[in-house]
């Protein structure tokens, strides 16, 4: 790397190289046996150069000579974008954990037998499901140093292991899963199981539902399909200083609920979205977004950073080219109402647990729509059956201004997301005739 | 070459496997990306790795990588972990061996084209957007593509296959007073850079109406007869029928293969659904799929009625079919699976205008924005809309989201168009692969007793 940053040193003002080499080994379970075993192997090396302040960028997978890479990256810089950043000149980053021996160290035979339980627990309550499953296994090594002096590496361990059913009954199928992952081996996925085996429970019967504005409450699944696209569009620094934000100029502004909290933490330890820096070697941390329903600030990288003269928040993501802002893992804080009385205190309400297709909606104005994936009924306090056929509509920020309970029941959501199910006393649901 | 061709055909000797295969890709791509005047992106990159695949007693191995060296003992690693696997009798298809090398054509080759002649072409657009009153700012993401990919298996097949990719979305995104309106445009090609040139009016016309819907009103959720346009009818075949055809959603599951019977009627008997690689010229075209299968032209539905779906060679084999050439992998990261190629409805006999005649309340919907499927529900969403009121087209609607369930919908298709067109923009998202270069298409459709969300 440090070869690479010589040689850019002589063609270009300034350069960076982001590295990351990966190795992972997912084990995939088909129609409920052992199917594939996979190993992959990646190394991928990105160049950013900055010459007479403009931005030039390439990136090679595999084995590149140096000189090929540094050829590319400085074809385009005549035409880049104006670096309006210098490279951050840190080296040393607050311990974040995020890699466990033991991940690497599990041996296969385990892997298999995690997987193979999970489904053996999910079938033994419902003999006719078929089900897909993956356990997997993955070692990262993040490298970043530019010419500033800056200078990042670390290594992540992720461990994952998903599950995912399909029952079919003449022409009507039920789709139901879950999943899990950790910096950490997981070696027992009883949580994962017994989550598949509630919404199977809860499946068993078919509900009627009518046209109507009626109280909906959002699990944390729910929430992660229908709400999260439209809040990070609204968070991200660079849609902010694009003037496309909703809220771009409301911090400080009381646009949501008193009692919501919601912040990107990447300092989470063996979270599978932590890391000590971002890609850009700026070091992680704690960002509020909403603090007791106000908007508190937007995430940003260096460059969209510096034109919203502003700081970097450490969220400059790579996926395949330039960094830009995202979040890491996003914590919406727990409230006080367990699940059960929120059905209980429903007279006809809905269980949104999957929204299928919601983030289609136009959602820079914060509109999602979405089919019923997965979801109940409430009639008089109890969940009576799933719903069919049956379209969710709404706008953010009317839905999260209006909640009128937050669960006590948080959990993570793909590791990307901690969050309980709320309770929207109004939603608009709308469904078939017939 | 002979000497690669050598090397690999080496590597597959004397693993004891059922089946094995190797695949090395190389690629180069340029990408440009703005948002609004900043250009923001503008980079080049270059990929070069490769895979194996090994069948032993029904398991399989797959081991990725991006060096060339130790080749034989990448070959062992996967054999190894196909044996950890296999418990059962292997079934995949066998097939004659092939040799032969494709190259790439193009009318206007993109990779002849200079990078600031891009920049220059979509400056043009950007300006046309931005200029437009009351637009916010514009997103433009541009990527064209050149791979090679070489193909060998144990059966002695070896086949060098170039392809040229690109795909352009332009996006107008209008705001007044805190509400935000976008519309998108999207185009592709397998390798013509012309298929991006000369768009100026249509992006004129796409800024414009991002504009008038930041007046427009929202649909009101429910039950509505919609008439698509060919290009969100293409969507929906793809989303709706397509994936359901895909063999390996169903060659495990007897259920799902109850479901499925060939013989079994979906529709009327004006519905014909094709998928092929072998339709020439379209992003999804190519000579053989990545398990040295010959692309084909497969009939889905015929005259209403289940005719054939989409296969693997491991599919195929599992349900007594023949393979379609349909095992698809996006890179060197992934195994093959099942995918779509260019899929659509075929034409039939009703003019746009005989269509919306009879409507008294509609809705027609127009263009895409997006779509998924969970093989039996769809939701798909359109980028322009209108009420259809008394038989004509009447107020411009916010966008709008359909969905359905697959069996109904196909069946309440009671008018198929006249005119048929393939639709070459954005990509196709599978198991983790994404986005795959496809095209679909069908001329205008009306659908009974759609489901619209909205207010």
């Amino acid at each position: 790397m440090h070869d690479i940053l010589r040689k850019a040193k002589r063609v270009a003002d300034h350069a960076e190289v982001f590295r990351i080499t990966s190795k992972r080994t997912p084990v995939q379970f088909e129609a409920n046996r052992l199917k594939q075993i996979q190993t992959k192997e990646t190394t991928s090396t990105a160049l950013r150069l900055i010459k007479n302040g403009r931005t030039g960028f390439a990136q090679a997978s595999g084995t590149i000579d140096d000189d090929t890479l540094i050829a590319m990256a400085l074809d385009t810089c005549p035409f880049g974008a104006e670096a309006k950043f210098a490279f951050p000149n840190q080296t040393d980053f607050p311990q974040v954990a995020v890699f466990d021996t033991d991940v690497e160290k599990l041996p296969l035979n385990e892997m298999i037998e995690i997987g193979q339980q999970l489904i053996d627990a999910v079938k033994h309550h419902a003999p006719d499901i078929q089900c897909e499953a993956i356990v997997s296994e993955a070692i990262a090594t993040v490298s970043i140093a530019n010419t500033s002096g800056g200078n990042a590496s670390y290594t992540k361990s992720v461990f994952s292991l998903g599950i995912e059913g399909v029952l079919i009954q003449d022409d009507e199928m039920l789709f139901v899963g879950d999943s899990d992952s950790s910096c950490r081996p997981i070696r027992d996925g009883k949580h994962v199981a017994a989550d598949v085996i509630r919404q199977l429970d809860q499946a068993k019967r078919k509900a009627p539902i009518a046209t109507a504005r009626i109280p909906v409450i959002f699990t944390p699944q729910g929430i992660a399909s229908a709400f999260i696209s439209p809040l990070m569009v609204a968070f991200n620094g660079k849609m902010a200083l694009d003037g496309i934000s909703p809220i771009r100029d409301k911090c400080g502004k009381q646009l949501f609920h008193n009692n919501l909290t919601l912040r990107d933490d990447a300092t989470i330890p063996y979270g599978t979205g932590s890391s000590p820096c971002d890609d850009e070697g700026v070091a992680t941390r704690k960002i509020p977004l909403i603090e007791n329903g106000v908007v508190a600030q937007f995430f940003y990288d260096l460059q969209t950073a510096a034109l919203a003269k502003t700081q970097s928040t450490g969220s400059g993501h790579r996926g395949g080219g330039l960094p830009s802002p995202s979040a890491s893992s996003l914590i919406i804080d727990k409230g006080t109402v367990a699940f059960t009385d929120m059905v209980k205190n429903t007279k006809e309400g809905l269980i949104v647990e999957q929204l299928m297709g919601a983030e289609q909606g136009n959602v820079l104005n914060g509109d999602f729509s979405g089919n019923v994936l997965l979801g109940f009924k409430i009639d008089n306090g109890e969940i009576t059956g799933r719903v069919k056929d049956t379209m969710v509509a709404g706008n953010i920020y009317t839905i999260l201004k209006d909640i009128e309970a937050i669960g006590s029941d948080a959990r993570w959501i793909g590791g990307m997301l901690y969050t309980p199910s709320l309770y929207c006393p109004k939603v608009s649901v709308a469904t078939k005739v017939r | 070459m002979d000497t690669i061709h050598d090397q690999i055909t080496d590597a597959l000797k004397g693993h004891h496997a059922d089946y094995i295969e190797m695949r090395m890709d190389e690629s180069q791509s340029t990408r440009l990306a703005y948002r609004g005047r900043r250009l923001e992106e503008i980079g080049r990159t270059a990929g070069s790795g490769g895979n194996i695949r090994a069948l032993v007693n029904g398991g399989w191995g797959f081991v990725s990588f991006n060096t060339m060296d130790a080749l034989s003992e990448k070959v062992a690693l996967a054999v190894q972990q196909a044996r950890f696997v296999g418990k059962e009798k292997s079934q995949f298809t066998p097939l004659q061996p092939i040799v032969d090398t494709v190259t790439a054509s193009s009318k206007k080759d993109p990779g002849n084209v200079s990078l600031s002649a891009k920049k220059e072409l979509l400056d043009s657009y950007n300006d046309i957007i931005l200029s437009t009153p009351e637009m916010q700012t514009s997103n433009i993401g541009y990527v064209d593509s050149r791979r090679r990919i070489t193909f060998a298996n144990s059966e002695g097949s070896y086949i060098e296959q170039n392809k040229i990719d690109l795909n352009c979305r332009l996006t107008a995104i209008a705001a007044r007073d805190g509400t935000v309106q976008q519309i998108g445009l999207s185009l592709g090609s397998p390798g013509d850079f012309s298929a991006v040139e000369s768009l100026h009016d249509e992006v004129r016309e796409m800024a414009q109406r991002a504009v008038r819907l930041l007046s427009a009103p929202q649909a009101k959720g429910g039950e509505y007869t919609v008439v698509l346009d060919p290009i969100l009818a293409g969507v929906f075949v793809h989303e709706a029928f397509g994936h359901l055809s895909e063999s390996d959603f169903v060659y495990e599951n007897q259920r799902l293969r109850d479901m499925m019977v060939l013989g079994r009627k979906f529709a009327g008997k004006h519905l014909n659904i094709v998928d092929g690689a072998a339709v020439p010229g379209l992003r999804g075209s190519f000579k053989y799929d990545d398990e040295g299968v010959p692309a084909h032209k497969t009939y889905l539905i015929r005259e209403g009625i289940l005719c054939g779906r989409l296969h693997s060679r491991e599919t195929a084999a599992k349900m007594g079919e023949q393979p379609t050439g349909n095992a698809r992998a996006i890179s060197y990261h992934f195994p093959p699976i099942v995918r779509m190629t260019n899929t659509f409805i075929e034409p039939g006999a009703t003019t746009f205008e005989e269509m919306i005649a009879d409507i008294k309340e509609g809705i027609y919907a127009k263009d895409w924005y997006g779509g998924t499927t969970s093989l039996e529900m769809f939701t798909f969403s359109a980028a322009e809309a209108y009420m259809i009121r008394n038989g004509k087209i009447a107020e411009l609607l916010r966008p709008v989201t359909l969905t359905g369930n697959v069996f109904t919908t196909l069946e309440n298709i009671d008018a198929i168009g006249n005119d048929l067109l393939m639709n070459q923009g954005g990509g196709c998202g599978k198991s983790g692969q994404s986005p795959l270069p496809v095209s679909n298409g069908s001329p205008h459709i009306r659908i009974r007793h759609c489901l619209i969300g909205g207010s």
